[in-house]
C-alpha cells in the first residue's frame, strides 16, 4: 500500500515538475538575461513600486532593451509590501524563474527578506528604494547594490543647513520604528557635528498620527527649529497639525525630503509653505539632464516622475553599465561587480558614484516648499556618503 | 510642566479620549448586546472618512457630507445586519472573527476601487478654519474645539438614550439577558438591527469628523481598531459608561505618556490594560 502510494505521489511530483519546466534542459531557458522585478504593485506603496518599475524599464528602453548586447526578459512579482512573504517571493524569482538579477524593493521589511535570499544564493540584487542601514552596513554583500539612499543619509545633511540659519537648539520628532530611528541617527550625527544641540527627542509609535500632545510640548519648549522624519499619509497629517497648532511661521520645520515628497496637493500645500527638507532629488531640479528625463518620462507614462522613478531609472543605468563591461556575461561576477562599483551614474539627480559598501555617494539638496513644489535652494551636502559602518567590502 | 501647558495637555487628552469613545461605543454595544466580535468596526471608520472626502469634494460642504454620510452608514449597518450579521449571533467567536476579518478586506478593496490607494485630505470648513491663541507659540485649532463639543454632545446624548429612555432600557435589558428580554416582549430582532446600525453610524461619524484633522488613507481603520478594543476591554464589554471612562483614561495615559515618558509611550496604554485586567478581569464596569 505504502509503496503504491509512494509511486503515485512520486509520479505526480514528476508530472508537476515537467509541466513547470523544471525538468527541461537548462539551455531551454534561452539566451535572454532574466530580470526579476520584485516591487509593491498593490497596497499602500503601489505607486512607489510602479514608479521604480517605470524608471527601470525606461533606462533599458533607451538602450534598445539590451544588456551588453543580449536581449532581456522580465519576471514580475508583487511583494505587496508584506515582510512575511519577503523570503518566499524573492526565492520564487531566484529558484523558479532563475533570474540573473533581482531588482527590489520599496519596503525595508521586505528588503530584509530579499537580502537574506541574495546573500544565500549570491544573485545580483539592486535596491531601488528601501533605505534600511543593514543592507549596506553590517550585512553588506558583494552582490547587493543600492541606487537610492540609506535612511540616515537625507537627515545627515540637515544639520549644516539648520546651523547656517542660526537654529542652534532643535527638537527631533519621528515615529519609533526602524526607519525613524535610523533617520534620527543621521540627524543627530549631522546636527551635533555642526554644533547644534538637540533639546528633546519626541516620538510616537508607527504609524500613530495623534500628534497634538507632542505639538503642545514643542510649543512649550520653544526650540529654534524642529526637525522630523515622517512619510506618506502620516507626513501629510503632521504638516497640517503643525500649521493648525500655530507653530508654522514661528518655529521653522525641517525634515527628510520624504516629508513633502509626492504630497503637495491643493489641500496640503498652504500648510506646507516654507518647510525645508533635504533629499537627493527634486523634480524642480533645473538641469538639462533632469529636464530631458522629465520630458521623456512624462511622454512614456503620461505622468510626472518622482524620486522613486529616478531611483528605478538609476538601477537600470547601473545594470547597463555593469552588463556593458562584461559584454552581457553576467556570470562573470568579479568583473561585473567591479564595473558596477566603479560606475559613474549620470542621473537626473546629478552625477553619483558607488561607495565601498555599495550605496550612492551623492549630493543632498536643500529644498523649500513654495507653491506645490519642492524648490531647490542649493546643495546642502556635496557628495554625501553613508558611513557604511560595519561593512568589510572594498 | 507649568499650569498652562498642563491644562492644554489635559484638553488634548479629553479631546482624544472622546473621539476614542465615539468609536468604541459602537463596538462595545455590538459586542455586549449581540455578542459579535466585530473586527470590521475600523472599516466603518475608514469608510466614514472616505465618504467625507468624496462628498465634500462633490458638494463643497462638510456639514452636508456628514449628514449624507451618516444616513448612508445607518443604511449600510442595517443592511449588513439583515444580510450577514444576524446569522452569526449564535455562531462561535471564531466564525465571527473570520467573517469580520473578511469584511475588512472587502471594504478595503471597495475603497481601492472607488477612491484608489492615495492619501487624501479634506478641507476644514471655512467658518471653523481659525485658531485660538493660547500661548505665545501655541494656538488651538477651532475645529478641534468644535469636535470636542460634538463628541461631548454625542456622549451625553448616548448616555441619556441608554439610561433615561425606554429604548435605552430595552438595549440594557438586551445586553443583560437577551432571551429574558425577548420573553418580556422586547422585539429583539429589530433592536439588534437598530443597535448595529447605530454602532456603524457612530464609527463612520468618528471617521467623518476626524477626516479634516487627519488625512484620509488606506487601512486607517486597522490602526484605530486595536485602540478601540483596548478601550472596550478596559471599560467592560457592553458598558457604554465603561467605554467612556476607559476612553478618557486611555486619552490621559496616551497624551501624558507621550510627553513625560516618550521612551515608553507606545506601551503605557497596554500596561494600563494589563493592570485593569489584573485587578478587574471583567473591566471597570461589567454589565
Amino acid at each position: 500500500m505504502t509503496t503504491r502510494r509512494l509511486v503515485l505521489t512520486r509520479s505526480a511530483a514528476l508530472l508537476g515538475a515537467a509541466s513547470s519546466g523544471l525538468l527541461l534542459p537548462a539551455h531551454a531557458q534561452s539566451n535572454k538575461i532574466r530580470i526579476g522585478l520584485m516591487l509593491p504593485y498593490t497596497g499602500t506603496f503601489a505607486q512607489l513600486g510602479q514608479a521604480c518599475d517605470n524608471g527601470f524599464r525606461m533606462a533599458l528602453e533607451e538602450k534598445g532593451n539590451k544588456l551588453g548586447g543580449r536581449d532581456i526578459e522580465y519576471f514580475k512579482v508583487d511583494d505587496e509590501s508584506e515582510p512575511s512573504k519577503g523570503v518566499e517571493n524573492a526565492s520564487k524569482l531566484v529558484q523558479r524563474d532563475k533570474v540573473d538579477v533581482l531588482v527590489g524593493t520599496v519596503h525595508s521589511g521586505v528588503q530584509m527578506g530579499i537580502h537574506k535570499v541574495a546573500r544565500e544564493t549570491g544573485v545580483l540584487c539592486i535596491i531601488p528604494n528601501a533605505g534600511m542601514h543593514a543592507a549596506t552596513r553590517a550585512l553588506c554583500a558583494p552582490n547587493v547594490f543600492r541606487t537610492s539612499f540609506t535612511n540616515s543619509q537625507p537627515t545627515l545633511a540637515l544639520g549644516k543647513a539648520m546651523m547656517a540659519k542660526g537654529h542652534k537648539k532643535a527638537v527631533w520628532i519621528t515615529w519609533k520604528y526602524a526607519a525613524g530611528d535610523e533617520a534620527g541617527e543621521g540627524f543627530k550625527d549631522g546636527y551635533l557635528a555642526a554644533g547644534g544641540t538637540i533639546v528633546k527627542e519626541l516620538g510616537l509609535p508607527f504609524p500613530n498620527v495623534e500628534f497634538q500632545a507632542l505639538l503642545t510640548e514643542i510649543a512649550s519648549i520653544k526650540p529654534d527649529a524642529v526637525a522630523c522624519f515622517f512619510s506618506g499619509g502620516g507626513a501629510a497629517k503632521f504638516i497640517r497639525d503643525y500649521a493648525a497648532a500655530g507653530l508654522k511661521g514661528k518655529i521653522p520645520l525641517y525634515g527628510s525630503g520624504f516629508l513633502t515628497e509626492g504630497l503637495l496637493d491643493d489641500e496640503l500645500a498652504p500648510a506646507a509653505q516654507g518647510i525645508m527638507t533635504t533629499l537627493h532629488y527634486s523634480t524642480s531640479l533645473a538641469t538639462k539632464r533632469n529636464d530631458a528625463f522629465r520630458l521623456a518620462y512624462a511622454k512614456a507614462f503620461k505622468m510626472q516622475p518622482d524620486v522613486y522613478a529616478v531611483q528605478g531609472y538609476d538601477a537600470g543605468q547601473l545594470l547597463l553599465q555593469g552588463a556593458a563591461a562584461v559584454k552581457g556575461d553576467l556570470s562573470n561576477k568579479k568583473a561585473l561587480y567591479s564595473a558596477m562599483e566603479a560606475a559613474v551614474i549620470d542621473s537626473p539627480r546629478g552625477q553619483w558614484t558607488m561607495s565601498k559598501a555599495h550605496n550612492p555617494v551623492q549630493d543632498m539638496y536643500l529644498r523649500e516648499v513654495k507653491g506645490k513644489e519642492n524648490i531647490v535652494l542649493g546643495v546642502a551636502a556635496k557628495a554625501l556618503s553613508d558611513s557604511g559602518a560595519g561593512c568589510k567590502l572594498g | 510642566m507649568d499650569l498652562a501647558n498642563f491644562s492644554i495637555q489635559l484638553l488634548n487628552s479629553v479631546q482624544y479620549g472622546l473621539l476614542l469613545f465615539l468609536l468604541a461605543a459602537g463596538l462595545t454595544l455590538i459586542f455586549g448586546i449581540m455578542g459579535v466580535v466585530n473586527l470590521a468596526h475600523g472599516s466603518f471608520y475608514m469608510l466614514g472618512a472616505y465618504l467625507a472626502y468624496a462628498f465634500t469634494g462633490a458638494w463643497g460642504s462638510l456639514a452636508l457630507a456628514v449628514v449624507a454620510g451618516t444616513a448612508l452608514s445607518i443604511a449600510l449597518g442595517w443592511l449588513l445586519e439583515k444580510i450577514l450579521f444576524k446569522h452569526f449571533y449564535h455562531r462561535s467567536h471564531l466564525d465571527q472573527v473570520l467573517l469580520t476579518f473578511g469584511l475588512i478586506y472587502i471594504f478595503e478593496e471597495l475603497r481601492s476601487m472607488l477612491w484608489g490607494d492615495d492619501v487624501h485630505s479634506v478641507g476644514i470648513p471655512a467658518w471653523l478654519d481659525w485658531s485660538i491663541k493660547l500661548t505665545e507659540t501655541l494656538s488651538y485649532p477651532a475645529y478641534r474645539l468644535f469636535m470636542l463639543a460634538i463628541c461631548s454632545a454625542l456622549a451625553l446624548g448616548l448616555w441619556l438614550l441608554i439610561s433615561k429612555t425606554k429604548l435605552g432600557m430595552k438595549i440594557r435589558a438586551g445586553a443583560f439577558n437577551s432571551d429574558m428580554a425577548q420573553a418580556m416582549g422586547v422585539n429583539i430582532v429589530r433592536l439588534h438591527a437598530l443597535v448595529f446600525a447605530m454602532g456603524v453610524a457612530l464609527a463612520a461619524l468618528a471617521g467623518m469628523l476626524i477626516a479634516p484633522l487627519s488625512s484620509v488613507y488606506p487601512y486607517m481603520g486597522s490602526q484605530v481598531l486595536i485602540m478601540c478594543f483596548v478601550v472596550v476591554v478596559i471599560g467592560g464589554i457592553g458598558s457604554v459608561r465603561g467605554a467612556l471612562t476607559a476612553a478618557l483614561l486611555v486619552g490621559l495615559v496616551d497624551t501624558f505618556g507621550k510627553v513625560l515618558l516618550p521612551q515608553f509611550a507606545s506601551m503605557l496604554v497596554y500596561v494600563l490594560m494589563a493592570l485593569v485586567l489584573l485587578y478587574k478581569p471583567e473591566g471597570l464596569f461589567k454589565q
